[in-house]
Parts: C-alpha cells; sequence; structure tokens
C-alpha cells in the first residue's frame, strides 16, 4: 500500500445561497493517477480550487492534508511551493510570447532584476524534452497548435517542481491522436513517480488512464472506484455520475420521412483568411434532405467548422469556390444576414465565444437572431419578446428563474439550450449544430439529442459536426468523414462503426 | 427575492440618491444661492451640451468602450465655420445650419469610414481631429478676428439653441411654463400607472401599488418644482426642449429598437453579434457618423449660449460627455448602459461644477474634485456589481 500523499476531508465550501461542496472526502495515494468525475456543475473545479489555494484557506471547511501534514493554502503560490500545480481547462499561455517565457511566467530565472535569458531557455528547452517537444523554447506560442500548447502547460507545471500535477480537462481542446499522446505522456509521469489528478468528461479516457476514479455528484463525492479490484465499465460510471442507467444514450427518433434534397453544395473550396495559399476546405460535396440528420466527423482541424462557416454566409475564409444550391436553386450568400434569410443556421462550437452575448439576458439572447419577427419599423415589441423566450425555456427545459437571467450565469449545458432556441426561433431549414453537446453533462447531452429529433421531425435538416464518434454513430442517419480538408469518406448509418470511420481516416493519412 | 424592497430600491438608484445628497450639500454650502430661480437655468445652459454629447459618446461607447476623442476641437471648428458663413459672408440662417450639419455628416462619413471599415482603433482616429480641428478652428478665428472670436450673430441664428420658450420678465410667472409642467407631470402619472397595469394584465412581475404610487409623487415633486422655478424666472429656456427631446429620441432607439438592440449586442460580444446577422461595420459607422451630428447640435448650442464663436469653445467637452457616460453607470467595456443613467450622470457633473463655482472654489481644485468624482463612481460601480456577484 502507497502513502497517502493528499487527504481532503469533511471539505464544505458555500457560496451565498449555494453549498457547492458538502462535506467531500478524496484520498489520493502518492504515484496514482486520479480521475475525478461528475456532470457539469457537480463540484469538481471547485474542489481542485480550494485544494490549489484560489478560494483561500478559511473561506471552505474541513482540512486538506497533505504529506501527512495540515495544509492551510492562502493563494496559488502557496501550493505551489508545496509542488501542488493545476493547469487549466482554459489554456493561459500568452499568444505573442515565446515558450520559454510562458513557461517561466511568475517564476523567472535569474535575479529579480536581472532575468537570465540563457538560462530561460536552456531550462526551457530541459523541460520540452521531458514532454517530448522538440519545438525551440523560442518559437512563439501562437504559432503552435493547441496541442503543443498543452503540452507546454504540462512542461510549464514541471518547471514548478510539481510533485501532484492537476489537470482539469486536459483533451477537452485536443484531437484524438493528441490526446492519446497525452494520456500515454501521464503514464509515463506516473512511472516517474509523479502522482496525478484528472478531471475529465471524456469517459473512455479516464478508464484508459485512471488507477481510482472518484464520482462526484451535487457536490459531494459518491464513490471512489479502484480500478485494479472494481469492474470499470463506462456504463457503470455514467450510473455513478447521474444515479441512472443510461442503457440508452441516444433517444429513439420515430420514423421520420426522409424528403427531398434541402441543401447541397459542390466543389466547395475555402482558403485560409491569413495564409492565403492554404486549402481549409478542398473540393467539398455534400447534400442534406428534409428530415435527416446528416453528421460530419473529423479530427480537430480537419475543416469541418471552416467548412459550416463559409457555407453560412461567407463567415469565415478566403477565395471561396463552388456552388450552393438551396431548395434547388443555386445561391450566392454573402454575409451571415442573407445565410439566415435563406433560412439556414450556423451553431456555433464556441458558445461563449461567438454564439451568446454573456451580459445578456435569455430573452434578448433568444430573440437575437430574428428580432425582424418581433418588431414592426424597428421597434421592438417586449411582450411577444418576452413570450417567445418563455416558451422556449420551457420547451428546451432551461433551467432558470426567469428569462431576465444573464446567460453567463447559466450552465454549459443550459447555455447551448440558449443558444439552440436563438436559432430555433430564427426558424431555419437548415440547421448546421457545430460540436453541439461539448463540454456539457451527460444528461445535458441527452436532451440535446431530443431536441435534434425533435427538429427533424418538424421537417428540418440537421447538419451535425461533432469529434466524438459515438454521439455521430448515435444520431446520425448518414455521416460524412473529413480530414484534412477533403471529405474522405461517405457512410450510411447501417454501416458506421468506430472501426469503419477511423479506418477511412487512417486510409487517406497514408495516402497523402 | 424581492426586487421592490427598500435596500433594492435604493441599491438601484444609488446614483440619483447621490445627487440629490450632493445639491442638499450645495444648498447648505452656498446658503441656498443654488437654489435660486437664476441657477436653475444656469445649471440647464451651462450643461446642455453635455446631455448632446453625452447622447452621442453612449451610442459609441455601447459599441464596445470606444470613445471620441474629437468632440471638443469639432465644437470649436464649427463654431468657427458658423460664425464665417452666418456673420461675414452673411449666409441666411437656414442654409448655414444645412451647410454645417452638412459638414457634420460630412465628418462623420470619414469617421465611420476610418474606424468602421479601415479599422482604424477609434481613439486613434479621432486623435487627429483633437488635434487638427483645434488648430483650424483657431485659424480661422484669428484670420478673420483680431480678438480671436466672432460675435454679432443674426439673432433668428441665436434664437433656435438660446433664450426661452414664450419668454416674460423675471419674478411673474410664466403661464405657458406652468401648463407645460402640469402636462408633464399627468403624462409621468398617467404612463407610470398604465406600464404597471398592463404588467399585472400580462401576468408579469409587477411594481407594488405603494412604489408606483411613491415613485409618481417624488417625479411629479421634482418636475413641479423645476416648472416653479423656471416659470418664476422666465419661462423654458429653449435648450431644454431640445435636450428633453433628445434624451427620448436615443431612450426610444436604445430601448426599444431593433437599432438600440444591435448597438448593445456589438459591445456585448462583437462576434456573436457578427454571425446573428448584424453588420457590426455598419453599427460602428452609425455610432460616429450620429456623434458627429450631435457635435454640430452642440457646438450651436455652446455658440448661442456665448453670443460668439471662440477659439477655446468646447475644451475638454469630450472628457465632459465620458466623465457623464462613466459617472452614469455607462460599462467602459461596451454593451450596457442608458440614456437616463447617463443624464443623471451628466446631472451630477453639472451640479458638482456649479455648486463649486458658486462657492468660489479656486479652478484648479475644481479638476481635482471632478477627477475624483469620476473615479469615485468607477470604484463604487465595480465594487457594487462584485457584491451583488457573490448575491
Amino acid at each position: 500500500m502507497a502513502n497517502v500523499l493528499l487527504e481532503m476531508k469533511n471539505i464544505t465550501k458555500t457560496f451565498p445561497g449555494v453549498k457547492a461542496l458538502d462535506n467531500v472526502n478524496l484520498q489520493v495515494e502518492e504515484g496514482e493517477i486520479h480521475a475525478l468525475v461528475g456532470e457539469n456543475g457537480a463540484g469538481k473545479s471547485t474542489l481542485m480550487n480550494v485544494l490549489s489555494g484560489i478560494y483561500p484557506f478559511g473561506t471552505y471547511e474541513g482540512d486538506i492534508i497533505y504529506n501527512g501534514k495540515v495544509c492551510e493554502f492562502h493563494n496559488i503560490k502557496d501550493s505551489e511551493k508545496k509542488g501542488i500545480v493545476i493547469i487549466h481547462q482554459e489554456l493561459a499561455l500568452i499568444p505573442y510570447m515565446t515558450i520559454g517565457e510562458n513557461m517561466f511566467l511568475g517564476n523567472e530565472r535569474g535575479k529579480k532584476w536581472n532575468i537570465d535569458w540563457n538560462k530561460t531557455y536552456s531550462e526551457a528547452d530541459k523541460y520540452l524534452k521531458m514532454v517530448g517537444l522538440t519545438d525551440s523554447s523560442k518559437t512563439l506560442i501562437k504559432d503552435i497548435g493547441t496541442g503543443k500548447q498543452q503540452l507546454v502547460e504540462i512542461a510549464k507545471a514541471l518547471a514548478k517542481n510539481a510533485k501532484l500535477l492537476i489537470l482539469d480537462e486536459p483533451t477537452s481542446s485536443l484531437n484524438e491522436t493528441d490526446s492519446r499522446a497525452l494520456l500515454d505522456l501521464m503514464k509515463e509521469f506516473k512511472k516517474q513517480g509523479m502522482t496525478m489528478i484528472i478531471i475529465s468528461h471524456k469517459l473512455n479516457e479516464v478508464s484508459y488512464v485512471a488507477d481510482k476514479i472518484t464520482i462526484v455528484r451535487d457536490g459531494s463525492t459518491i464513490e471512489t472506484l479502484d480500478c485494479k479490484t472494481d469492474e470499470i465499465s463506462e456504463d457503470r460510471i455514467i450510473k455513478g455520475m447521474v444515479n441512472r442507467d443510461m442503457t440508452d444514450r441516444f433517444p429513439k427518433r420515430h420514423d421520420v420521412e426522409i424528403g427531398d434534397t434541402l441543401m447541397e453544395v459542390k466543389n466547395w473550396t475555402v482558403y485560409h483568411p491569413e495564409f492565403a495559399e492554404r486549402k481549409v476546405v478542398d473540393d467539398v460535396s455534400m447534400y442534406v434532405r428534409k428530415g435527416e440528420v446528416v453528421g460530419i466527423y473529423g479530427l480537430m482541424g480537419a475543416g469541418r467548422t471552416e467548412l459550416a462557416m463559409s457555407i453560412f454566409g461567407r463567415s469565415y475564409g478566403v477565395g471561396i469556390s463552388g456552388k450552393l444550391i438551396l431548395n434547388g436553386k443555386e445561391v450566392v450568400l454573402r454575409s451571415p444576414k442573407q445565410a439566415i434569410e435563406h433560412k439556414l443556421a450556423y451553431v456555433t462550437e464556441d458558445r461563449k465565444g461567438n454564439g451568446l452575448v454573456l451580459t445578456n439576458s435569455i430573452k434578448h439572447n433568444t430573440s437575437l437572431a430574428n428580432l425582424k419577427a418581433l418588431s414592426t419599423n424597428l421597434v421592438i415589441d417586449k411582450d411577444k419578446e418576452y413570450a417567445v423566450a418563455a416558451e422556449y425555456v420551457s420547451k428546451l427545459k432551461t433551467k432558470t428563474p426567469s428569462v431576465e437571467q444573464l446567460v453567463g450565469n447559466l450552465s454549459g449545458g443550459n447555455q447551448q439550450k440558449v443558444l439552440l432556441a436563438k436559432w430555433m426561433f430564427a426558424n431555419p431549414d437548415v440547421l448546421i449544430l457545430d460540436e453541439p453537446t461539448r463540454g456539457i453533462d451527460v444528461g445535458a447531452k441527452y436532451e440535446i439529442y431530443c431536441i435534434i429529433n425533435d427538429l427533424v421531425a418538424a421537417g428540418k435538416s440537421v447538419v451535425m459536426i461533432s469529434s466524438e464518434l459515438p454521439e455521430v454513430i448515435g444520431m446520425s442517419d448518414r455521416i460524412y468523414i473529413m480530414n484534412e480538408a477533403k471529405i474522405v469518406g461517405e457512410l450510411p448509418a447501417s454501416e458506421a462503426t468506430q472501426e469503419n470511420i477511423m479506418a477511412c481516416i487512417v486510409k487517406t493519412g497514408k495516402e497523402g | 427575492m424581492n426586487n421592490f424592497s427598500i435596500k433594492n430600491v435604493l441599491k438601484k438608484n444609488t446614483m440619483i440618491i447621490v445627487m440629490f445628497v450632493v445639491y442638499i450639500f450645495f444648498v447648505i454650502m452656498t446658503n441656498g444661492v443654488i437654489f435660486t430661480e437664476s441657477q436653475f437655468t444656469a445649471l440647464i445652459s451651462q450643461n446642455a451640451y453635455v446631455f448632446v454629447l453625452g447622447a452621442g459618446m453612449l451610442m459609441c461607447m455601447l459599441t464596445g468602450g470606444n470613445i471620441d476623442l474629437s468632440v471638443g476641437s469639432f465644437v470649436c471648428l464649427v463654431g468657427a465655420i458658423a460664425g464665417v458663413v452666418s456673420v461675414i459672408h452673411m449666409v441666411n440662417t437656414p442654409l448655414t445650419l444645412l451647410i454645417l450639419v452638412g459638414i457634420g455628416v460630412l465628418y462623420g462619413v470619414i469617421l465611420g469610414y476610418l474606424i468602421a471599415f479601415l479599422n482604424i482603433p477609434p481613439w486613434i482616429a479621432t486623435l487627429a481631429g483633437y488635434l487638427a480641428f483645434r488648430g483650424a478652428g483657431t485659424e480661422i478665428l484669428t484670420s478673420v478676428s483680431t480678438t480671436s472670436a466672432i460675435s454679432n450673430f443674426p439673432a433668428d441664428f441665436l434664437a433656435i439653441f438660446s433664450g426661452r420658450v414664450f419668454e416674460s420678465p423675471a419674478g411673474i410667472l410664466n403661464i405657458p411654463c406652468l401648463i407645460f409642467g402640469v402636462l408633464c407631470i399627468a403624462l409621468v402619472a398617467v404612463m407610470n400607472f398604465t406600464s404597471r397595469a398592463g404588467k399585472v394584465k400580462k401576468g408579469y412581475e409587477a411594481e407594488p401599488m405603494g412604489y408606483v404610487i411613491g415613485k409618481t409623487i417624488l417625479e411629479a415633486a421634482i418636475i413641479g418644482l423645476l416648472t416653479y422655478k423656471l416659470a418664476m424666472d422666465g419661462g423654458i429656456p429653449t435648450v431644454l426642449v431640445w435636450v428633453v427631446a433628445i434624451m427620448v429620441f436615443y431612450s426610444f432607439i436604445c430601448e426599444k429598437t431593433v437599432i438600440g438592440r444591435h448597438f448593445m449586442t456589438v459591445g456585448g460580444n462583437a462576434e456573436t453579434a457578427r454571425l446573428s446577422g448584424i453588420n457590426n461595420k455598419i453599427v460602428m459607422f452609425v455610432a460616429y457618423l450620429n456623434m458627429s451630428i450631435l457635435t454640430v447640435i452642440a457646438s450651436l448650442m455652446v455658440t448661442a449660449r456665448f453670443k460668439a464663436a471662440n477659439s477655446f469653445a468646447g475644451q475638454n467637452f469630450e472628457m465632459d460627455a465620458i466623465s457623464a457616460c462613466i459617472v452614469g453607470g455607462v460599462s467602459a467595456y461596451g454593451g450596457s448602459g442608458t440614456v437616463f443613467g447617463m443624464a443623471i450622470g451628466a446631472t451630477l457633473i453639472g451640479i458638482i461644477n456649479l455648486g463649486m463655482s458658486l462657492m468660489g472654489l479656486d479652478q484648479n481644485w475644481q479638476k481635482v474634485v471632478k477627477g475624483g468624482v469620476l473615479l469615485a463612481a468607477v470604484v463604487f460601480d465595480i465594487w457594487t456589481k462584485k457584491n451583488s456577484g457573490k448575491k
């Protein structure tokens, strides 16, 4: 039995009005990878913020026992001194600084008034090698991909002499290859004696990498599963997280009749807005029929979002060529406004960045894309607006005290519902959903799937972009597979298996 | 949660309360001088331009905390051109106004194009105007006049923005002013009660009856007092009519129209706005075009008040307008703010200015106080937001 490195005992943390953590207990042994899973808002991140001193000692109840000693962390510096380093979900690197500068930010090498740059870069290179990066530490962050940036974050943590590394959703912005590489790196660190806590939504990753899994639900720790002794399956974990058996993770669609082609693109090519010689979408042809859910699967960077946004009123890319046919007629859409007028909707993957106005109410966000329907002579009918927002809140089961609630105060799943409501109210025929369930919990995912089914049942067409294979397979009638800017395969639902889809990607990778 | 508990009502109207406290403070400090009829008129005519420029600045700030530094200098240039056209070339007043508004539109189009379509940061694009217009205005004035000022504007030109509506001698009750005041009170009362009745009928959350009654009585008292004071001092200043009309118009634009919603959205999240079918460039363009036209109006107000065009006219006006917005709770990052809030901010700053002048406080100390007030307003705003966030 290894030593217990960290023990969090009876941690209770209250925010005014809400008990975010209620008597949480967590034990982490030295040299293990401990996974923390739970629905959004279950309290995982709050717990880690307590541990790392972001919520300072005194604002919570309970004890943190680290290395056998009760600790009082007043800020993040205190916990880092002891070797507890947290890597947040959102990368905190500064784009126009070099890797080396970023790595020692706040932890500069040399004297206080005289930074030793030679030492900085040579040490940075050393840590980069440890995480398997061969780039020079003088490279600017903006010039490397998100996968590498995540590795730089880890190298940065190592440079702080981390003994206990906390990774909050480390793979949320990585593609499958990079994710796998990261998880393997974690296993490698484990062999060298590092202790790690990983927070993740992706259950397959958790079962791949973790030694122990603690399930958090509604601010309490429910149970800790030991991967050596317990039988671990994704369904088993999900049951713990939501306290119900998820025998059916995807709702059944009731006999939707598939009709004529609603939208078709032919030989669609798009170039990168900054590197004008780079094709981000290369000669893509695809179509979607009435009442059909078409999945587009591809790894991150395959060009899926670029395809969708360029179709949606040329909101991305330059030098766009190809035909767009809506309802049998060729159209040219020059702005999102024209796209909306032609009954097209693009529901973004980045709801906070470009989908919602977080400082505005649910009401204002819902009406945003279709104010025309609510106004006469540019004057908004506020009663109607209120009624519409209230209708969608009840229809989509958005959890909120009122439609006046600011969207920024909602959880991820509920924000996604507001985003969907906004585009449903715009009354489109074709909805392009870009990663509609990213970063939301299992229960909310199921509800989003139900909404998608309702949409096609009402005769709409849905194009669903996703990088989660089970979701694409479970939801789509037909699947396009995209890789390196091209469509590399098309499979009907009946032939779609994880193996077939991955085979399409691997095959083209070899040819290229 | 009760939105209408005394605590919440006070919290929502802090700036109004601060305004009254400050006013009472100056009534005591000036032995009641600030409460006399002529000071009411002075408060309005001295600060009219702040409301007008504040409305324009508000629209700019809504689009994302953008400001226009050139308004003060543009006030000077427009004044100078007005003098040359109207006094020296003796062009008739309607044509003069047309020329001036045309100049405003021209500058607005150029500025809007630079900012919206060439993506030049607003403070840089307007910094150029800040420098150039002051120079150009002064140059025009010195080249035609030894005192670098043009006076002797025709009476019909001045009457548009100065003087009073249905003027009567001071000390005698002005009847049209009284009638207008009573009508205003009636209108406010009817609006308050019908708005509540509408909310009740549709089943929305409505204010308690007592709150509406109290609010109406307070509003009636303020309008009544203002009416009485103005009626005793010769009637409604013409400039007040302009200010009220502009405030009502922009309030309506901001709160009730699609255009206003577009401004808020662009400031709240520009990318979201773009992908929701809003043309961000047009919004930015309109913001600066609108600012320039309002600046022409403000310039005419100032010229009419001094009955002359001066090379120092409009100095620091941009700062006055920005201060009014900030003190009035307009977000410095864009996306939120109201015309009413800005108007309260402008009034508060006006009261402080007038009060300090009446107390005979040194000009330099006045600046120190104003700086302090601005900083306090921002700190207070952030502090209350932080506290309410925890709730």
